[in-house]
């Protein structure tokens, strides 16, 4: 029998019609590599192909913007692997946290993960604008982007908030029950706020029955917030993500030049 | 001061952050003139991002391993717990609650945080201190951002996590919480305190108070902004306080003066709750502040 020959068979393989379909480029060291690299992958050519020196420097990013996106994306992969087992009703949620925990394999993890990367992401966020701020790079020509992050941070808050609901336990109805009633003290609007009685409104309908799906917390709060949760704002951030980083690409990162 | 490399060039006077023999360096040349290092995307930007989320996962997952996120017993609408806490990051909101009405510290007050910090690349127009760190040129920005940021805002959290009990009564870590102890509300209005008995004197009081808290803030911010001195090395306006006040204008200045008197008027309150035990200064049948 003839020797197997690794090297023919390795060409054979990389120069088949499948492969060249897929592969585009080598992946030797050279600089064009470097450059089809990042420029011929979707994910990766979020970044400009070359970037200066001092964008590389931890000390400089704190890297904490990437980390952020870093645990929202942890939050999306294991909040899926929750949503196959939880069911937002009032029957149901909390027992389906506690089949979750106990006898679904990994659930605990997956739950574990979901809501400390979920905190993890609301530190993550205030250290990236204090970055931000620290460097000046909200300075010309990045304001816009500024006001695009102060608009990720509330969505990152309230996509914390609204998930904090979902466990439906004593923890969460009452941390959400005091952070929305804030709600009823809004002027004009609140009936609890000054000034409520120029538009008539009352306990069922004002701004808090507008969070609440009704005069008080109750399932119809928790279908809410679950909708808003796992579709309206993560679809909402996602897009102003989009816009945050399409925006550093074209302005570059800031920096000392 | 400045730590990200001074200026053009001074990036490349410096050795490469990461080792490696084999890196490819292309300098690129810039309009000015200045020429600043680029390194490829890959490897060394992805790299690092590699690393970092290895890094960050690894640390997630040992968390979750070791500490479980809590769950308690299920929902009871009729069985409010005593201290009720909003979710951490709430808690400086909810400390509000102790010196100001819940319209003002829960409705008012975040939308001032989330206007005012949108507002902050178009108020700051100092072009110095743009993609480096640096203190001495900036440092009104800074500090203003510092005392938002770090006291009222993080310092709060802490107090509203650790420190607050049955009543948001003070307990300090590891004392045990008493929900029956009773803090006498000894608190008055500032109208009252100078007399005034009836609704319209104290509103007209009230209101005069705060109209004169930001005559004299806005007047003291003015004249202080003019004295800074002509020719500060490191200010971007040599011709010092005037001209900085020209290029401002009045709606910047305008604006930044009452975010930051409504800033500080969040310390006095509650420098006037804890000192004099004030509850309010504008007493009216609709508002109270
Ligand atoms: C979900 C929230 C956010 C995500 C995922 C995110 C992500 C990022 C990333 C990956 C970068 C690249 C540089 C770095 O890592 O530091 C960046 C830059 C930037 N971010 Fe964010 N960010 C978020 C929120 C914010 C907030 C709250 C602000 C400010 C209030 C902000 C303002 C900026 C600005 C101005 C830049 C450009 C910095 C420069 O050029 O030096 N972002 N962001």
């Amino acid at each position: 029998m003839a020797k197997f020959d690794w090297k023919e068979t390795k060409r054979q393989i990389t120069d088949s019609q499948v492969w060249q379909s897929i592969f585009r480029h080598g992946y030797e060291d050279t600089p064009r590599n470097r450059i089809l690299m990042v420029s011929g992958n979707v994910w990766l050519h979020l970044h400009p192909s070359k970037v200066q020196k001092h964008a590389v420097r931890m000390r400089f990013t704190w890297c904490m913007g990437g980390i952020t996106f870093l645990l929202f994306l942890v939050t999306v992969v294991t909040g899926v692997y929750l949503m196959f087992y939880y069911r937002p009703t009032a029957e149901y949620a909390y027992a389906d946290m506690k089949y979750l925990e106990f006898d679904m394999p990994f659930g605990m993890l997956m739950r574990n993960m979901h809501r400390w990367a979920a905190h993890g992401m609301v530190i993550a966020v205030w250290l990236h604008m204090f970055r931000v701020f620290m460097t000046g790079s909200y300075k010309p020509p990045r304001e816009f982007n500024w006001v695009v992050g102060v608009i990720l941070l509330v969505l990152t808050l309230l996509l914390s908030f609204t998930g904090y609901l979902l466990p439906w336990d004593q923890l969460s109805i009452w941390a959400v029950t005091v952070g929305s009633n804030m709600a009823r003290a809004t002027p004009l609007l609140g009936h609890g706020g000054p000034f409520h009685e120029v538009l008539g409104v009352n306990p069922v309908y004002d701004a808090r029955a507008f969070i609440f799906g009704g005069g008080e917390i109750g399932p119809h709060t928790l279908l809410r917030f679950y909708i808003l949760h796992c579709i309206f704002f993560p679809l909402i951030a996602s897009l102003f993500m989009a816009v945050h980083f399409w925006r550093i690409r074209r302005d570059g990162m800031s920096g000392p030049l | 001061m400045r730590a990200a490399g001074a200026g053009a060039g001074g990036a490349g006077a410096r050795t490469p952050a990461a080792g490696g023999s084999k890196r490819i360096e292309v300098p690129i040349k810039k309009a000015s003139g200045g020429v600043e290092e680029k390194l490829h995307t890959w490897p060394f930007l992805v790299r690092s991002e590699f690393l970092m989320s290895i890094l960050v996962i690894i640390v997630l997952t040992v968390w979750s391993l070791l500490l479980n996120a809590p769950l308690e017993q299920p929902s009871n609408p009729t069985r409010t717990p005593n201290p009720s806490k909003a979710p951490w990051y709430f808690l400086g909101l909810q400390e509000m609650l102790v010196f100001f009405d819940p319209w003002y510290a829960g409705v008012v007050l975040p939308c001032f945080i989330i206007v005012g910090l949108m507002l902050i690349p178009y108020l700051d127009i100092n072009p110095k201190g743009n993609g480096y760190y640096t203190f001495r040129e900036r440092s009104f920005e800074i500090l203003t951002f510092f005392i938002g940021f770090h006291i009222l805002w993080v310092s709060f959290i802490i107090i509203g996590t650790f420190f607050r009990g049955p009543g948001w009564n003070w307990f300090w870590p590891g004392q045990v919480w008493d929900p029956h102890l009773v803090e006498a509300l000894t608190n008055v209005d500032l109208p009252y305190m100078f007399g005034l008995r009836d609704y319209l004197a104290s509103a007209i009081f009230g209101l005069a108070v705060i109209g004169g808290y930001f005559v004299v803030g806005y007047a003291g911010l003015y004249y202080w902004i003019r004295s800074r001195p002509a020719g500060d090395p490191w200010s971007a306006f040599p011709g010092g306080g005037p001209e900085i006040l020209k290029k401002w204008g009045p709606v910047r200045f305008g604006i930044t003066g009452f975010l930051v008197l409504a800033m500080a008027g969040v310390f006095i309150k509650m420098a006037l709750r804890h000192a004099l035990n004030i509850k309010y200064i504008l007493v009216t049948p609709w508002i109270n502040i």
